[in-house]
């Protein structure tokens, strides 16, 4: 828990003052076998390493941006905006 | 000279039965098995005994839970708990003092009255009880006194109580050494063989084992183990806190806890106050404390006992849970690869249940019939959409 995140709007900060969002992935279609949805709601990579995350700043500006963090060490490598075009799932 | 608790052994090339992880659920269920006469057993454990969940826990032993099929399943651990220092020759110290859950709101009383309800239908001593006798039960608690969150009603169960954690897994380290189980700590896996939808081999850093079963019974490590055998989990490790205080004078002989306040709370045989919160935020295999936890426990500890104010804080800790969606565990065969077997996904509620989840897991193994305990508990459970949902007894109230 003792780590910081750089907010893109607010700067670096502790990490208490934000939400973990989950590591991003891809939503199924609505029509995808209902096994692809299991997979979709239940399954989690539970990656030990890098991963790229959701976070949310709960404490200050409300913002949703994307995260690289290694999960062995809580070090967060990169954090950046996200772009209305592009696909990252969640 | 005393002889050793467990010996050790050259790693055989081949085992009939391979148990991953050395903490209790791994040597409850290679003790088990030695009972039922499977003998020829390996349990790996990468680091020492009880490195993990089973030396990071807070001791706290109760079946008070709220689905019947969690009920039963802790109540039968429970009464295997009640049996162990007899059964195993070995001082577990467990002491049934109660186990008290409190209710800071209208909406937690009812969950109480739910949890009541359903624990006596199952036949499991628990009821509700409102200030004036918690005041009598517990006379140092801050029940009528000035309280940011005043105490509604709490969830009475008297059977629960504290264990002392390392003698458990000592014990059923022994025992199972005693019954022919090969104990190999040290010994990390590092891939699982499997062959045409069986597992047939484990490879680990002293060699490779043949193996006509293999039980992952690990915790933090649960989703590596399994994705070396290619069964994805709906698992989400994260890291929980504990702390304890320095010693003090016995007061406190009951377990304290409170969601609201998100802190549990029990005295030891040593008078430390250990104390413990809710899991991280955030998925994590860092098993490093903060302030942040210190300050959060202190203060909600506070609530609860106000002369607690100028105790010190000796040490702080972490350990791995293994979350799953639904609050309860996941122990069975997997669906798609034969004798891979599984008890994970123990949350924050992993050392109350390792005599049952050991005893039935193997049975399991030996019969090749799962239990009826055991039912509702399968991987499977997740796409039939049968799920036992236990959030609101097991988030915080360990």
């Amino acid at each position: 828990m003792a780590f910081q995140i750089e907010c893109p709007n607010c700067g670096v900060r502790p990490a208490w003052e934000f939400h973990y969002g989950g590591a991003t992935r891809n939503r199924p279609e609505p029509q995808a076998p209902s096994a692809d949805w299991v997979e979709y709601i239940y399954s989690r990579s539970n990656t030990r390493g890098e991963e790229s995350e959701w976070w949310y700043h709960r404490s200050a500006c409300k913002l949703w941006f994307l995260a690289e963090r290694d999960t062995s060490t809580n070090h967060v490598l990169e954090t950046r905006r996200f772009e209305a075009q592009e696909n990252v799932g969640g | 000279m005393p002889s050793p608790m467990w010996r050790q052994h050259e790693l055989k090339e081949s085992y009939d039965v391979v148990v991953i992880g050395g903490g209790v659920h791994g040597l409850a269920t290679a003790y088990y098995l030695t009972k039922l006469g499977v003998r020829n057993i390996a349990v790996l454990e990468a680091k020492y005994l009880g490195f993990g969940g089973s030396g990071r826990n807070t001791a706290i032993v109760r079946s008070n839970y709220r689905t019947p099929e969690g009920i039963a399943f802790y109540d039968h651990s429970v009464k295997l708990y009640e049996q162990l220092a007899a059964e195993l020759e070995f001082n577990v110290m467990f002491s049934q003092h109660g186990h008290f859950t409190l209710a800071h709101n209208e909406r937690g009383v009812t969950g109480l009255i739910e949890r009541a309800n359903n624990n006596r239908m199952v036949g499991v001593n628990s009821r509700v009880i409102y200030p004036a006798e918690i005041q009598k039960l517990v006379p140092h608690l801050n029940v009528f006194g000035h309280s940011r969150f005043p105490i509604m009603a709490a969830l009475y169960h008297p059977p629960g109580g504290i264990i002392r954690h390392d003698a458990v897994v000592w014990a059923y380290a022994r025992g199972a050494d005693r019954g022919g189980a090969h104990i190999h700590q040290q010994t990390e896996v590092t891939a699982i063989d499997v062959h045409q939808g069986k597992v047939t081999s484990v490879r680990t850093n002293r060699g490779t084992i043949r193996a006509g079963a293999v039980v992952n019974a690990t915790a933090g490590y649960a989703s590596t183990i399994s994705k070396m055998a290619g069964v994805p989990l709906p698992i989400e490790s994260h890291p929980l806190q504990a702390c304890v205080t320095e010693p003090l004078k016995p007061f406190l002989d009951a377990v304290i806890v409170s969601s609201t306040l998100h802190v549990y709370v029990s005295q030891t045989d040593r008078g430390e106050l250990v104390l413990g919160a809710e899991v991280d935020d955030h998925q994590s295999y860092s098993i490093k404390g903060s302030l942040a936890f210190l300050e959060g426990a202190a203060t909600h500890l506070l609530e609860l006992f106000p002369f607690l104010a100028n105790v010190k804080v000796l040490r702080q800790w972490a350990g791995l849970c293994d979350m799953t969606p639904d609050y309860s565990p996941i122990i069975g065969e997997a669906p798609d690869v034969k004798g891979f077997l599984m008890t994970v996904g123990w949350g924050t509620y992993g050392f109350k249940a390792g005599p049952a989840s050991g005893h039935l897991l193997a049975e399991r193994i030996a019969s090749g019939k799962t239990p009826k305990l055991l039912e509702p508990f399968g991987l499977e459970r997740f796409a039939n959409d049968c799920l036992v949902g236990e959030k609101a007894a097991a988030s915080v109230s360990h």
